[in-house]
């Protein structure tokens, strides 16, 4: 696996009136050409924050730190005017919400079409034809008829169809996908994500895919990195990710799915609440919920191979600990039993 | 192409009922106003009987709904009327002031638009001195009556400066540079607080268009600040700039009274108000009626540009 993209030590902060927002923390993570990774983590984790820092697209408030390196080049020491170039050709991205996506007052069409031309010199006519065969690989029907069409004769999942054309209208290496079905019915949400996988195939775009819906993740992922309060705290294949899960904060998220294996038994939830992110608590921020809370949790737990597929920062972990000269935990809590999950 | 066709006859069918509305209002209105037409005209020594007859001869002796019905009636088959006075056609008076209202409403608003809007835009995305000074200029401009506003600028530009003339008028076709250079001064005037609102308009919608999400997405597609503020953002900000435009466009024409009356424009509003001070009934009834159809064409237009630039507009109304 070469890697497209290594994140080392990234950090965001957000300047506020009474202080900053420590919006992600030192998140190490490598994506491999070719590959889907799935980010998950609930809501204001910070994996928005930080598809946005790899786009440039962050407001001005926020100050990035740490080394964002695509295909070797350093993201943050490139101009705006580099990477402006850069977005919608190299890297791409697809938002949650495509009612909002698009330009209300422009023609479907036009939209992808601008796309091409932002980055090539074509004429109008290559362009809309360039426009009108992504259109149609997308799927929407008539694509001819519909090309000048406002984006509200369309429905929400015709919508995301003509926004994930326009993102992919140059053959970018990395498509960033926020949360892209989050805002569709069900039945949409897996035709667009069929439609996500088989582009993927056929263009071997990394995707990195960000989702609060683990089923969403477990349909197309390769791999899957989990964040919490802005910490990356597990990385691994999707698979066996769900089938042992070994950060608490992983388990307990998995443990909250209504699954049919738990069929009767209430859902488990994780109690507390997540931390002020104005003012984190200094060591692991799961700590405060964590049910094997350690005095060592005082300290960040740093990222390491757990094995060869792997990752994991918890000091429950033989791996973690040893970067800190510790020895096992004598009684590690037994992992609870296998729980099924995926798309049901 | 049929909708938005049938969208604009719609349209015009609706503005029929304002239009009577208004030939109503202002009929009834000039007549309310204390004072004689023919005792203005035949002077303080007329008889009982010289009056009489005059009044006959205007159909002033007449009931106000037979008044009424005999000028709309005329109005409708393009005989607005003869001025009480002068006995000219009022056609033929308004075939001369006309054309210089036009010109100095039309100039005035090419001007707040053509200012208003670039500068609204440039300092949307702002803070600082530029937000700070705009905005003074804003509550400035606004807060100005235009009169005085007119005769501060003559002040300095013919009082101080000597380089434009204070008032006046040449007609456009003997001598255009002298045309628009006694132009020059009252378009100025009528346009500042117009370029304040427009620019106020501009300002607030582009803050509400950059912030929304499909902004981020043409960011992400890698488009240019430009295009994306130019393009995308003004364009769906055009909706309350245009709509501001056409109704400010009314207030230019209340406005225009004021002012060519001030330079001494030989307008349709300067024709209005020497009308009123003589009673003469039938050119201030023509000379509103005709200022009320502008502006109902300039809604028409605004409405119509409204529609092109954002295609939910039309659906909505058509739908």
């Amino acid at each position: 696996m070469t890697a497209l993209v290594e994140l080392q030590d990234v950090s965001v902060d957000y300047a506020g009136h009474g202080g900053s927002v420590s919006a992600v923390q030192n998140v190490s993570l490598t994506l491999g050409e070719n590959e889907t990774f799935g980010l998950v983590g609930e809501s204001g984790c910070g994996k928005t924050t930080l598809s946005m820092a790899l786009m440039g697209l962050l407001p001005a408030s926020a100050r990035v730190t740490g080394q964002l390196l695509f295909r070797g080049q350093d993201l943050l020491a490139m101009s705006e005017a580099e990477r402006r170039q850069q977005r919608g050709d190299e890297l791409s991205m697809v938002f949650q919400d495509p009612a909002t996506s698009l330009d209300p007052t422009f023609g479907i069409g036009y939209q992808v079409a601008e796309t091409v031309r932002a980055h090539r010199r074509v004429s109008r006519g290559e362009s809309k034809a360039r426009a009108l065969a992504l259109l149609r690989e997308v799927g929407i029907p008539a694509a001819e008829s519909r090309y000048a069409d406002p984006p509200h004769r369309l429905s929400g999942g015709m919508r995301q169809r003509v926004v994930m054309a326009a993102a992919l209208a140059n053959d970018p290496s990395l498509l960033l996908a926020d949360e892209p079905t989050t805002a569709l019915d069900v039945t949409i949400q897996a035709q667009v994500l069929d439609l996500l996988a088989e582009l993927q195939r056929k263009h071997g775009t990394t995707i990195l895919l960000i989702a609060h819906d683990l089923g969403v993740v477990a349909q197309i992922c390769d791999r899957v990195g989990v964040m919490y309060a802005g910490q990356l705290v597990e990385v691994a294949p999707v698979a066996e990710l769900f089938a042992a899960p070994r950060h608490p904060y992983t388990r307990a998220l998995l443990e909250a799915l209504p699954s049919r294996g738990r069929r009767g038994r209430s859902l488990r939830v994780i109690g507390g609440q997540v931390p002020d992110l104005s003012d984190p608590p200094s060591g692991c921020r799961f700590a405060d919920r964590c049910p094997h809370r350690m005095d060592v949790c005082a300290t960040v737990p740093p990222l390491v191979d757990s094995d060869s597929r792997r990752r994991i920062a918890c000091w429950l972990d033989p791996a973690t600990r040893a970067t800190a000269g510790l020895p096992p935990v004598p009684a590690a809590p037994t992992p609870d039993a296998p729980i099924a999950v995926g798309p049901s | 192409m049929n909708a938005r066709l049938s969208y604009a006859l719609r349209r015009l069918i609706l503005t029929a009922p304002v239009l009577i509305a208004t030939s109503i209002f202002v009929f009834l209105l000039i007549r309310l106003v204390p004072g004689d037409p023919v005792r203005s005209m035949l002077g303080i020594r007329a008889t009982p009987e010289n009056i009489a007859t005059v009044r006959s001869e205007l159909g002033l002796d007449r009931p106000l709904p037979q008044q009424y019905w005999d000028w709309i009636w005329g109005v409708l088959h393009g005989n607005l009327g003869q001025d009480f006075i002068s006995h000219e056609k009022i056609t033929s008076l308004l075939k001369v002031s006309l054309p210089v209202t036009l010109e100095l409403t039309v100039l005035a608003m090419l001007l707040a638009v053509g200012v208003g809007v670039p500068v609204g835009v440039l300092v949307a995305a702002r803070t600082g001195w530029a937000r700070k000074v705009s905005g003074g200029f804003v509550i400035g401009a606004i807060s100005i009556p235009d009169f005085w506003l007119g005769l501060m600028l003559v002040l300095v530009f013919t009082g101080l400066l000597n380089v434009l003339p204070p008032s006046g008028w040449v007609p456009f076709t003997q001598n255009p540079v002298q045309n628009l250079r006694y132009m020059i001064l009252p378009v100025v005037t009528l346009a500042t607080g117009q370029t304040a609102y427009i620019l106020r308009t501009t300002r607030a919608a582009m803050l509400g268009t950059l912030s929304e999400p499909y902004i981020s997405f043409l960011r992400a597609k890698g488009l240019r600040e430009r295009s994306i503020v130019y393009v995308h953002a003004l364009r769906n900000a055009s909706g309350p700039i245009v709509t501001v435009t056409g109704i400010q466009f009314g207030v230019l024409l209340g406005g225009a009274i004021v002012i060519e009356n001030l330079f001494a424009l030989p307008g349709v509003g300067r024709l209005i108000v020497t009308a009123i001070s003589e009673r003469n009934y039938v050119v201030v009834q023509a000379g509103v009626l005709t200022i009320a159809c502008l502006f109902i064409v300039v809604n028409l237009l605004t409405d119509i540009v409204h529609g092109l630039l954002d295609p939910r507009v039309e659906e909505a109304v058509s739908s």
